[in-house]
């Protein structure tokens, strides 16, 4: 019997794990793919907002301010790449200059430290390639980027090194209360937890509605984004909104922690809740936002393309509720959730707390993890007295990245183990440069394969029926 | 200091090596991060490479191993497993290995031989999911050919570039079906035995000004809708047609290399996305050469040999402090000839020039005008973009010149 089941390995599951994993308790973290951060986890635009953007007083307000407070720690810890490079609203003209100014004054009021409105020459100052009719903007220096998938491999991983459990591919299907305990099904296993985290991202209405739970609804809102080669991450060093009008919060631009540029998302509601496809007119969208934004981005060095879901909950807010005794929603966690994630969890644990869950110190807590990329940052003195160590991260593999055998190999073998090749990609960053993968995948699959101790044509891209390959050629039967 | 630091040991590598070699320089060393010598060649297990060097067919091996066999003979050091990872403007270069960690060698001359690379599915922006099965047929032909296994079963190919052609007969004669090879222009970038030998042969249809406009099925790829493009390459609506199947062969251009070169300090050609070379293929910066697909994509492997030869020779001579008469005159294009190769000449001799054009062309001349005036011409019944041309210039053309033009010229 576990104490806390967590269902949902996103940011939020993952930093709510984490949380947790401070206390003894039995912990364990369900996750329906193959991996973890597979949902809006895994793609969004990995700002870490201000705060200036929710309505005063609601809890994206609060908990958005708090988590972007509490952000670089979190990322120090787990050794995550974070920066605070600022955020930019630019305004085209006299209604978005009040738009503006309204956020500005709420943002003072949600306790948003030190944002200014910029006229037009000090905005061109600060980004000289910025769009040439923007006229004014407003900058919140605490406004930062960190890669969202990488912090929520970061605290699970810390989470499991310090005793919770992760189970893939478990699907939750059906809960039942039983004996003041929850049994929790996935297609042929059962386990049973006395407290549950509902944190399935757009799946949590599902989720609660199995406690019979219908108080809310969450549906999919489509965002597409182009990523751009790391020539072009120095264009703008900011991150680039525009101001919000009745058509939405437009397509922005910014950098990204590893050094590429990123533009989008768009916004359409869209009824599949699995339907991360792209669309031509999402695309043809975001180009044309983009070039009124900065000047001069380069959609000729386009790496890729990518759609991600927000999960909109019918109340307009987030959604964290306790419909019954020791079944917690953290649910319609739209954006800033990323930002806010580390309060969320705090605030999660507070209710769990209040609703009899007993928290007594780990004192073998390490909130510290070992960074994933501690060897690209390493001198290379440090490198050479690695590589004299173990002779793998000598070798490159991934040519584009520079990301060695050694790193690879130590990914494969890290909290949360990767299993597929997106896997091993999002924690290596091997296959996500200029070729996307074209020569160095079939290596990693090589050394999945080995590592895994599975056959060759089993490695998958993400788990499930994404095969690579269909069996032996001719030859080699 | 070495004195020629060879960065590539593909066929352009080794010949450039191979010919310093024969011009009396002995302290070369090639790095090369496979495993092995001999580059993209070694997953080339078709034939039809060698025809103009040896009289020959041969596989991309066997023309590979030529060329190894001489580097072996004349003990030219190679270091394999080693991947380049910075050159500096002073030529020092940094490496990694599994033997010697990182390490630093400072190069009196440097040959950049580094080939090519696929471009990527994500820079096409194709709408629609994101499953497995989508490979460029590079990674496909290592998967076939290296590893020994199949990435698919119904195939369909975005681009007409040679590996995509050669990749369609080899998907089929491995048993899979080829539904289709698409290619967006209203004529093929592959060479036209290819088409023949790869795709007529075995009845896969060529559909020009065609594309890929949407990709199905989440986890494995299920399907591929494909439509007509205008002139404008914008797909018609009324033409999507879908097409099912497992796997999406891209074969939609090669670029060059440069990042190591960037970082040296090399200027590029934005036409080749390769160096700016003279007849010796120096580039920007003194003692550096590069030759092969890092400095233009080649369609034959002989024409790479060629190449590298002169950049081998041309280091030879740069480290033994040889000099010959200096020009100096960049070489113009009219855009129907899209670029040279060189793009400048800078010193006295004969030469060959190499060039591509922008699309397809019937009974042309091209023809070379000095200061404005006409001084070489050559009838072409036809020329295309997928095939690679070249003139002899003999030096006196070169005299005097302050201003050197080529030109497409209709019969
Ligand atoms: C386009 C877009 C842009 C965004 N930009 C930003 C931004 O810049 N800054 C910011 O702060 N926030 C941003 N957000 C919001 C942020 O991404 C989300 O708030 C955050 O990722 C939500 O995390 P989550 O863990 O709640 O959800 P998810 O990451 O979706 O995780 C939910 C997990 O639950 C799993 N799951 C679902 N059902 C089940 C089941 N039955 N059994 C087991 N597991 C299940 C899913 O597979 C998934 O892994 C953006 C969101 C989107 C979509």
């Amino acid at each position: 019997m576990y104490d806390v089941a967590i269902i949902g390995a996103g940011v939020v599951g993952g930093m709510i794990t984490r949380e947790l994993s401070r206390y003894n308790l039995r912990i364990v973290l369900l996750e329906k793919e193959n991996d973890v951060a597979m949902g809006a986890t895994k793609a969004n635009s990995a700002i870490v907002h201000a705060g200036f953007d929710a309505k005063e007083g609601s809890l994206k307000a609060k908990l958005n301010v708090r988590g972007s407070e509490m952000m670089e720690l979190v990322a120090n810890e787990l050794g995550v790449k974070y920066k605070r490079n600022g955020s930019l609203v630019i305004g085209f003209g006299d209604d978005d200059r009040e738009t503006i100014k309204v956020l500005y004054e709420r943002g003072i009021k949600n306790g948003v430290r030190d944002l200014a409105i910029l006229d037009q020459e000090e905005l061109r100052r600060l980004e000289p390639n910025i769009g040439k009719n923007a006229t004014c903007a407003l900058h919140a220096p605490t406004g930062a980027i960190i890669c969202p998938y990488e912090l929520t491999v970061a605290s699970i991983g810390n989470a499991m090194d310090n005793g919770a459990e992760l189970k893939l591919n478990f699907p939750v299907t059906a809960i039942e209360r039983n004996n003041g305990a929850y049994e929790i099904t996935s297609v042929n296993k059962t386990i049973t937890a006395k407290y549950i985290v509902n944190a399935a991202g757009v799946y949590s209405d599902a989720i609660a509605r199995m406690v019979g739970d219908d108080s809310f609804t969450v549906h999919p809102r489509r965002g597409e984004y182009i990523l751009l080669d790391k020539e072009c991450g120095n264009l703008v060093s900011h991150t680039i909104f525009r101001t919000p009008s009745k058509m939405g919060k437009g397509i922005l631009v910014s950098p990204t922690v590893d050094g590429n540029l990123l533009t989008g998302p768009t916004s359409v509601d869209i009824e599949d809740k699995s339907d991360r496809s792209t669309t031509a007119g999402g695309f043809a969208h975001v180009i044309k936002e983009t070039a009124e934004n900065v000047e001069g981005v380069p959609f000729g060095k386009t790496i890729t393309s990518f759609c991600g879901l927000r999960a909109v909950g019918s109340t307009g807010d987030f959604i964290i509720t306790s419909p019954l005794r020791g079944f917690v929603n953290a649910a319609g966690i739209e954006s800033p959730g990323l930002s806010a994630a580390p309060a969320i969890a705090e605030y999660i644990v507070d209710i769990l707390r209040e609703s009899g869950l007993a928290l007594h110190e780990n004192k073998d807590f390490n909130p510290i993890r070992r960074p994933m990329h501690h060897f690209i940052e390493a001198s290379i003195e440090e490198k050479n007295e690695i590589i004299a160590k173990d002779r793998t991260y000598g070798k490159i593999v991934c040519r584009c990245e520079t990301v060695t055998e050694g790193e690879i190999l130590e990914a494969i073998r890290t909290n949360p183990k990767p299993r597929d090749l997106d896997g091993v990609k999002r924690r290596t960053r091997a296959q996500m440069g200029r070729c996307q993968g074209g020569f160095c995948s079939p290596r990693i699959v090589e050394l999945l394969a080995r590592e895994l101790g599975i056959a060759y044509e089993d490695v998958t891209k993400f788990g499930g029926k994404s095969r690579l390959n269909y069996g032996r050629t001719k030859g080699d039967k | 200091m070495t004195d020629l630091v060879i960065i590539g040991g593909g066929p352009a590598g080794m010949s450039a090596a191979i010919a310093a070699y024969e011009s009396g320089i002995r302290d070369i060393l090639i790095l090369e991060r496979d495993s092995r010598l001999g580059g993209i060649l070694g997953q080339c297990i078709h034939n039809g490479f060698g025809l103009h060097r040896f009289g020959e067919e041969l596989t991309g091996p066997e023309y590979a191993w030529r060329y190894e066999e001489k580097v072996r003979a004349m003990n030219i050091p190679f270091k394999l497993g080693t991947m380049v990872l910075d050159i500096n403007e002073n030529k020092v270069i940094t490496a990694t290995n599994e033997d010697d960690g990182i390490f630093q060698i400072e190069a009196k001359a440097i040959i950049l031989a580094m080939g090519c690379r696929e471009r990527s599915k994500g820079a096409l922006n194709i709408a629609g999911t994101r499953p497995a099965g989508i490979y460029s047929a590079g990674t496909a032909q290592k998967f076939v050919n290296i590893e020994g296994y199949m990435p698919g079963k119904n195939v369909v190919i975005l681009g007409s570039g040679d590996i995509g052609l050669i990749m369609a007969r080899r998907m089929t004669l491995e048993g899979a079906k080829v539904h289709a090879v698409c290619e967006l222009m209203p004529y093929s970038g592959g060479l036209a035995r290819n088409i023949e030998q790869c795709l007529n042969d075995f009845g896969i249809p060529l559909k020009l000004s065609h594309t890929v406009v949407e990709i199905h099925g989440k986890e494995r790829l299920e399907g591929v809708t494909i439509a007509k493009v205008d002139e404008n390459r914008r797909p018609i609506a009324e033409t999507r047609e879908y097409i099912p199947c497992d796997t999406l062969l891209l074969s939609v251009g090669l670029i060059p290399e440069n990042e190591l070169s960037k970082s040296a300090g090399v200027a590029l050609d934005r036409v080749t996305s390769g160096a700016i070379v003279d007849q010796d293929r120096q580039t920007n910066i003194e003692g550096v050469y590069a030759c092969g697909n890092v400095l233009h994509v080649h369609d034959l492997v002989d024409y790479v040999s060629e190449e590298a030869e002169i950049a081998g020779k041309s280091a030879a001579a740069y480290i033994k402090g040889e000099k010959c008469d200096a020009v100096s005159v960049d070489i113009k294009t009219d855009g129907r000839i899209r670029y040279t190769v060189p793009q400048k000449i800078t010193q006295d001799k004969d030469i060959s020039v190499y060039f591509r054009v922008s699309d397809v062309f019937r009974n042309v001349t091209v023809a070379v005008y000095k200061n404005g005036e006409k001084v070489f011409s050559k009838k072409r019944p036809k020329v295309a973009p997928g095939e690679m041309e070249s003139i002899k210039l003999s030096k006196n053309i070169f005299a005097g010149a302050s201003e050197l033009e080529f030109r497409l010229e209709q019969n």
